[in-house]
């Protein structure tokens, strides 16, 4: 294998993206494109417009449901490990990313030198998608969401724990979850479900169409309901129950018509008290889809990479701990991350 | 420990008072004793102790971390203790504890041991704890803990759990000390209630209005009013029962340690309001300034030369109680009375009554407060009492004003910015500004982190992001272009301070973008502005 000070020749920034020259291919571009391949569902990765997609086909799903009129003229399913060879005498692959449902790492071989580009992901468990696989490579390009010593997420167990022990203080009380649509909710529920949690959930109008399509995939949250099919007194059934919400929903005017409402946030973030305050929420939930700060420099490790290069995120701490290690790291200046996706 | 840290994340993350009540009052139900008065201590504030030095866990961090991480990490979290709980990095030969000790178990532990052995406690205790664990631990140890609870919201969940009022607590308060055994046993109805006749009892402090030049003046005169200067010391209640004697602030701290010489000489059994202040130049010089009585208040165990050079002078305004006699609620007149005879007696090296000013008109008041004005800040500016008031708690109405000089105001150059704490946390909220010297370098005169709107916050931040220069871990260093309107009650003289000055305290008044900053005040300035500072006895 190569050195990747080579590899930059043929693995670009540019402002649409990261991008693959001789194969003329972008991977999660941030704006329209002819060939893109993504990493995940995710809006800050999939974005609409692009002519030919190479995806996993839980990805080109969530695609099309999240962007109805989106309609690529070439759609390229992968799974998982099969590989696909594009222009220029490059060979792409998808390994699995942990993230979310059908998220993945992009797998670029050229000129006897492997690129991995991982996307978001994480190394903890999630029952809703398929586990991390560790893939050998020259250079590894990783996210940096929660690149600092201060995140270290805890089991997912532990953290719901909280939320069982809450309902049964709070019996009366209506708690509602502030989750993200695509992947954080799904994993709330099923976690719930494997606690022990029988009732129905109750389910914010923004949550339904990704839940739906996660059982199309096979998924069996139990019972849930629209909050919407609820007026007024009928509302009273949520006492004691699981009602879930985007996090917008957390401190608006909707929330506020559940039955002695507590607001609880599962997110990443939670682990910063302040953070947990700023959204209003009364139980902090630190239930995370990244990496946190151990398993990114395991997952370096793991890898073999000699060179990192790093996307998004907590940048700066990152490139000191692996340049720290003997391990040639640098930032990538990509626009349009979002800075609080989780 | 396991269920007091449990108890301060559930305080820390309720936002409803009667919710955070009904959390603390079943901790208090649930936890057997002295735990659960020790808990009690932490959280109303009465814990007198500290169990390590707020400098301990920082030291223990920097043995085990690289320091750009921490400084990246502290940054990005916006404090200390918080920062630490986090990223502590667990030993691998940590000693493994089966079971972390009680709250009580924790306290004696840190309280018996010598210093070396309370560094090898905290850092066993930090590598066997949680985060959450360990930021209640690091809080409880500084007595930094803020989980949004009031005192007198404590103090309510108590006379709910007895069913009593709540002056019934508030009575019996100060006569109690950690960890409470008496008080939670009279709760659970298996005593009766402690009696705290004899204890040295701080009584809640009488406070004053600002004066509305508009509406209130013209109630004011000479046979219903009494006018005092507002001395630049601290307001303190003296109270003594004639074996012992201590000194609390405004807020009902202890602050007897710093005070033996005072206290040394109180013969007295009774109870006033005063205000504390140093007499650098003996009983017939002049006033120190308040960054000398800041030397004495910062010592806990001031030296003999300290207290020779800044010694402890009390000025007395009122009287609460005498040889056992409640004279609260005596009309000020007769208070006033009681006190001249009194203070008649005593040593006046050490004590000293507030003079009543002479006043006729509004004119003459006026003219007061110009002359409390032109002294540099030895004078905040004037008390006026209604001569029929009461001394009750709290702020009553037309009852004391305080009329105070305007602020002195100077045109600052930002220099330094930093994130703040809490909601604060993303935002640069905290300046640091400074003057010009005759070389043409600007030297940082204060600090100040409000003044501002929410929407100024945004814009300052924003100048701050787009004005970049060097980076000290969290300071961040700023091009010199943008000018600040800073406000301050006084100025000092003081060599901790390289510009040589220090403001008594300083907010932004007024951010000037229009302003160019070589248009600035300059150090000389402030020094004309300090001036002669002992002008006034
Ligand atoms: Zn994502």
């Amino acid at each position: 294998m190569g050195t990747a000070s080579s590899a930059e020749n043929w693995m670009q920034v540019r402002p649409e993206g990261l991008y693959c020259a001789p194969a003329d291919i972008y991977i999660d571009p941030h704006q329209p494109v002819e060939r893109a391949a993504i990493t995940h569902g995710h809006a800050d990765h999939a974005r609409p417009g692009h002519k030919s997609v190479f995806a996993t086909p839980e990805t080109l799903a969530i695609m099309k449901t999240r962007y109805p009129d989106d309609a690529p003229s070439m759609k390229h399913l992968l799974n998982y490990g099969e590989k696909t060879d594009l222009a220029g005498d490059v060979r792409l692959w998808l390994a699995p990313a942990g993230h979310i449902l059908g998220s993945a790492q992009v797998v670029i071989e050229h000129a006897n030198q492997r690129i991995v580009v991982s996307g978001d992901y994480k190394r903890h468990s999630d029952p809703t998608c398929t586990p991390f696989e560790v893939v050998k490579t020259d250079v590894f390009v990783t996210e940096a969401t929660f690149a600092l010593p201060v995140f270290s997420h805890p089991p997912l167990g532990h953290e719901i724990d909280k939320l069982v022990r809450s309902m049964s203080l709070f019996p009366d009380r209506a708690h509602l979850v502030g989750v993200y649509s695509l992947g954080k909710c799904q994993r709330v529920m099923l976690a719930l479900r494997q606690a022990g949690y029988s009732h129905p959930f109750y389910l914010h109008s923004a949550l339904i169409r990704l839940t739906e399509l996660y059982e199309a995939h096979g998924f069996d949250f139990g019972e849930w309901k629209p909050v919407s099919d609820y007026k007024g007194r009928e509302k009273e059934i949520m006492r004691g129950r699981i009602v879930l919400a985007p996090p917008s929903a957390l401190a608006d005017r909707w929330s506020r018509t559940l039955p002695d409402m507590l607001p609880a946030m599962a997110s990443g973030w939670m682990q910063i008290r302040a953070r947990a305050r700023q959204r209003r929420a009364e139980m902090a939930l630190i239930i995370s889809d990244h990496a946190d700060w151990q398993d990114l420099l395991q997952t370096v490790d793991d890898t073999g990479a000699k060179d990192v290069w790093i996307t998004h995120g907590r940048v700066e701490a990152l490139e000191h701990a692996l340049t720290q290690k003997g391990i040639r790291a640098k930032a990538l200046a990509l626009v349009g991350r979002e800075e609080d996706a989780d | 420990m396991e269920a007091f840290a449990t108890m301060l994340d559930d305080l820390y993350f309720t936002n409803s008072n009667l919710a955070k009540e009904e959390i603390l009052a079943n901790y208090f139900r649930s936890t057997p004793d002295p735990d659960r008065g020790w808990a009690l201590a932490a959280i109303a504030g009465t814990l007198n102790f500290d169990l390590f030095k707020r400098n301990l866990s920082k030291s223990l961090i920097a043995e085990r971390m690289d320091p750009e991480l921490f400084a990246l990490s502290y940054d990005y979290v916006g404090e200390l203790s918080e920062t630490i709980a986090l990223a502590w990095p667990v030993s691998e030969n940590a000693v493994r504890l089966n079971r972390l000790p009680s709250l009580s178990e924790v306290i004696r532990e840190f309280q018996s041991r010598s210093k070396q052995g309370i560094r090898e406690y905290l850092t066993t205790m930090l590598d066997n704890m949680t985060p959450p664990q360990r930021w209640a631990l690091l809080k409880l140890g500084t007595r930094g803990l803020r989980v949004g609870m009031s005192a007198r919201s404590v103090k309510r969940t108590l006379a709910r759990m007895k069913d009593v009022d709540l002056e019934v607590i508030e009575e019996l308060w100060h006569g109690l000390e950690p960890p409470y055994e008496g008080l939670f046993a009279w709760i659970d109805g298996t005593a009766d209630m402690p009696d705290v006749s004899s204890a040295i009892a701080y009584l809640p402090v009488m406070l004053a209005h600002p004066l509305d030049e508009e509406k209130d003046l013209e109630r004011i005169s000479p046979a219903t009013h009494q006018v005092e200067w507002k001395w630049d010391g601290i307001r303190v209640q003296l109270a003594a029962n004639g074996t012992e004697a201590r000194v609390f602030s405004r807020t009902g701290d202890d602050i007897s340690r710093s005070f033996p010489d005072l206290l040394g000489a109180v013969d007295f059994v009774g109870t006033l309001d005063g205000e504390l202040l140093v007499l650098p130049e003996g009983p017939d010089g002049a006033v120190g300034t308040f960054n000398d009585l800041q030397q004495r208040l910062n010592k806990k165990k001031p030296s003999a030369g300290l207290m020779q050079r800044l010694p402890a002078h009390f000025r007395a305004y009122d009287v609460l109680n005498l040889e056992g006699e409640n004279l609260r609620p005596e009309p000020l007149a007769e208070r006033r009375r009681r006190l001249e005879d009194f203070m008649d007696d005593l040593d006046p090296f050490r004590f000293s009554i507030s003079q009543l000013l002479k006043f006729e008109n509004v004119r003459d008041l006026a003219a007061f407060r110009d002359e409390a004005s032109a002294s540099s800040g030895l004078l905040e500016g004037l008390m006026i009492k209604d001569r029929s008031s009461s001394y009750v708690s709290g702020r009553p109405k037309h009852a004391w004003y305080k009329w105070k000089c305007d602020p002195m105001l100077l045109d600052a150059v930002l220099m330094y910015a930093q994130r703040g704490h809490g909601k604060r946390s993303s935002y640069y909220s905290d300046y640091t500004f400074g003057l010009w010297n005759e070389a043409g370098d600007l030297l940082p005169i204060g600090k100040a982190y409000f003044g501002f709107t929410d929407e100024e916050l945004k814009q300052l931040d924003n100048w701050v992001r787009s004005h970049k220069q060097q980076r000290f871990g969290p300071v961040q260093e700023v091009k010199k272009e943008l000018v600040f309107e800073v406000a301050f009650d006084s100025a000092h003289r003081s060599s901790r301070h390289k510009s040589g000055f220090a403001l008594r305290f300083p907010r932004i008044h007024r951010i000037r973008w229009d302003k160019p900053a070589s248009e600035a005040n300059r150090l000389s300035d402030l020094e004309q502005m300090v001036g002669q500072n002992r002008s006034h006895e």
